[in-house]
């Protein structure tokens, strides 16, 4: 029958779907390479760390998980792979991996860093959003993109041929009579503060504009000035979203790997001493991956439960500042 | 069209075709505390605006407008959307300040002050002229810390004399046996209706003198509005009102004076008896019987 088979033929697939299909499936992929990059990165970071199905072994299966999280030191370099040099006592390889020290070191750096870049994002935020004018907000957006996007290891130079010698040191040694070393917790903090400035600035000024304008027209009503406005009712109204953009910093902060490696220094030991030379987790997985210790070594391993540790704090921060921002979008949207 | 209209509001539109000169509305009787008899002569004038032109930019929006508001009294301002009501309302706090490129010419006292002076502290001049938004904008902090606000922006610390500020404004503005159990709570869990009233005891706690309601109670149900209208009859023998409205039946019941606009011009003022009887002008006649806007 002619006219159902041309019927027929209105409704057909054409080539169009064709290439719709092509270009769905691409897109698709896209999105896919993310998400399996992802679950590659866990699988190798597992498979080194925690289980190794092959012959090699796992760094958790050599470390208990105890030690490596309440020994105090960390000293790799004392430990060899099997059992040549064990303790004879207990079978186990002699040597020390505790993350502690290293932890601490990492820890010391983002609070350093927080301490410098939240109270400046946050004022930048606020200036941003608050006071300046439409032209000064298109002059000074740009300028913190910039800074966003200078490479990290020119501040990690920045902080270990500027910060320390021409400000933190001269400081120190004439106002309060201390001698620092080179390398320091403070300058690798600094720099790692003025790095996670640009990311504080830009989120907690997208929260502080999205808290509506009716609020601040009612405390304006109310008498107050502009600063009232600001620190009384906008900061507040956007504070859980304020608090996202400060966990971000921090995990940004605690991932941040070339600056802190050349400004922090290498000395790995437990301390609270935010002027001692200190060397932080990923610091030390740079070091440690250009070292001379072969791939199956106990040391070599190392690096990925160090990464599994710094993933894991990461991720914890990341979804948590998902869900405190989450929160705050429910209030106003 | 006009036969619609005529089947909604019978009484109007026939007492206004019959007789220009009689009664064009049958005018509900005022809330308590509103005696729209009353001579406010003796009252001093508490707003004083003459000739005053506004612009946003380069768009003029209000022309030549001059109204007089006695002291302890209530004003309503009335007109179709767009008008220029709420701009003139603002411009009685400079509120309108906030907003770049506005411009505005005339001269505006409250209190006797020129408060278009450059020299003027705006946020003196607001604490003294409070305004209502249309929109209740609880600020997301407690029920007390959104009263205590004003006092606080002001300098003051005492708690016991907050506590009792917080309280003799939420009784004024009628929420007090609401809320006193829960003056912890979040603002943002009040009703509505419960929430206008909190930005009323809010304003009230600046002690002003003025207080500007744009639209109050535009966004409530029946048994709220009642509530807002009776708290104006009590407040505006300690107060003085300015109220926008688009109500013609809160116009007639909570003010004593009536001031129609229409594009930017103040059409008629006087008594808001009178306005809604015997309007002196065709076009606010034909507004209030509902023929336009
Ligand atoms: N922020 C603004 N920028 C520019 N023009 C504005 C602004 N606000 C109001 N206008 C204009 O000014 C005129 C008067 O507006 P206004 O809000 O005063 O009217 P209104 O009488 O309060 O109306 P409504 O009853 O709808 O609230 C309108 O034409 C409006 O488009
Ligand atoms: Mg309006």
């Amino acid at each position: 029958m002619p006219l159902s088979r041309k019927t027929a033929s209105l409704f057909q697939r054409r080539s169009a779907n064709g290439h719709e299909k092509v270009i769905w499936a691409s897109l698709l992929s896209c999105a896919l390479i993310s998400i399996l990059t992802t679950v590659g990165i866990i699988v190798v970071l597992l498979g080194n760390a925690v289980y190794s199905p092959g012959k090699s072994t796992a760094f958790f299966e050599e470390v208990s998980v105890w030690e490596f999280f309440t020994d105090t030191h960390w000293k790799p370099a004392e430990r060899h792979s099997g059992t040549e040099l064990s303790d004879s006592a207990t079978g186990k390889p002699a040597g020390h991996f505790g993350i502690l020290p290293l932890l601490s070191g990492t820890m010391m750096v983002a609070l350093v860093g927080s301490m410098v870049g939240v109270p400046i994002g946050l004022g930048a935020a606020i200036y941003l959003s608050e006071y300046a004018s439409p032209k000064e907000r298109d002059v000074l957006k740009p300028v913190l993109e910039i800074l966003a996007g200078i490479p990290t290891v020119v501040y990690g130079f920045f902080g270990l041929h500027f910060i320390t010698p021409w400000i933190l040191q001269p400081v120190l040694k004439h106002v309060f009579g201390i001698e620092i070393g080179v390398f320091n917790v403070t300058s690798a903090g600094i720099v790692v503060g003025i790095m996670v400035t640009p990311m504080i600035a830009s989120l907690s000024e997208d929260v502080l504009r999205s808290v509506p304008r009716s609020l601040r027209e009612a405390a304006y009503a109310l008498g107050s000035t502009r600063f009232d406005v600001s620190m009384r009712v906008v900061v507040p109204a956007a504070l859980s979203g304020i608090l996202a953009a400060f966990l971000l910093a921090f995990s940004r902060a605690i991932g941040e790997t070339m600056a802190v490696t050349i400004a922090g220094g290498h000395k790995i030991m437990l301390t609270a001493n935010p002027l001692a030379e200190v060397q932080t987790m990923t610091a030390y997985m740079v070091h440690q991956s250009f070292g001379d210790n072969s791939a199956s070594s106990i040391q070599y391993k190392s690096i990925y439960a160090v990464g599994l540790a710094l993933f894991s704090m990461t991720l914890v921060i990341n979804i948590a500042s998902q869900w405190v921002l989450r929160r705050f979008r429910e209030v106003y949207q | 069209m006009v036969a619609i209209r005529e089947i909604s509001r019978p009484s109007a539109s026939l007492n206004a075709m019959s007789t220009p000169a009689g009664p064009v509305l049958r005018v509900p009787p005022a809330v308590a505390g509103v005696n729209r008899d009353q001579d406010m002569s003796s009252h001093a004038d508490a707003i004083n605006a003459r000739r005053m032109n506004f612009y946003y930019g380069e768009n003029q929006v209000l022309f030549d407008v001059s109204l007089t508001v006695p002291e302890r009294s209530v004003t309503a301002l009335i007109g179709p959307s767009g008008c220029g009501k709420s701009t003139f309302l603002r411009t009685l706090n400079r509120m309108n300040d906030l907003i770049e490129g506005t411009r505005c010419t005339g001269e505006l006292l409250v209190q006797g002050q020129n408060i278009m002076d450059p020299s003027v502290d705006v946020v003196l001049l607001r604490k003294h002229v409070g305004m209502v938004f249309q929109k209740s904008t609880p600020f997301p902090k407690s029920i007390f810390e959104n009263v205590a606000y004003g006092p606080r922006v002001a300098g003051e610390k005492n708690r016991a004399v907050l506590a009792e500020l917080v309280e003799s404004c939420l009784r004024k503005a009628a929420l007090w046996e609401e809320v006193r159990d829960r003056l912890n709570d979040s603002a943002m869990a009040l009703s509505g209706g419960q929430q206008q009233r909190l930005c009323i005891a809010r304003t009230l706690a600046t002690n002003p003198q003025i207080i500007l309601m744009d639209e109050p109670a535009s966004a409530l149900d029946p048994a709220s509005t009642a509530r807002i209208e009776d708290l104006i009859g009590e407040l505006c023998s300690q107060y003085t009102i300015v109220i926008v409205t688009h109500n013609m039946q809160q116009a007639s019941r909570v003010s004593h004076q009536t001031a129609f606009f229409f594009e930017g011009r103040l059409i008629e003022v006087g008594p808001t008896t009178r306005i809604f009887t015997s309007p002196a002008q065709k076009k606010t006649q034909d507004y209030i019987t509902g023929r336009f806007g």
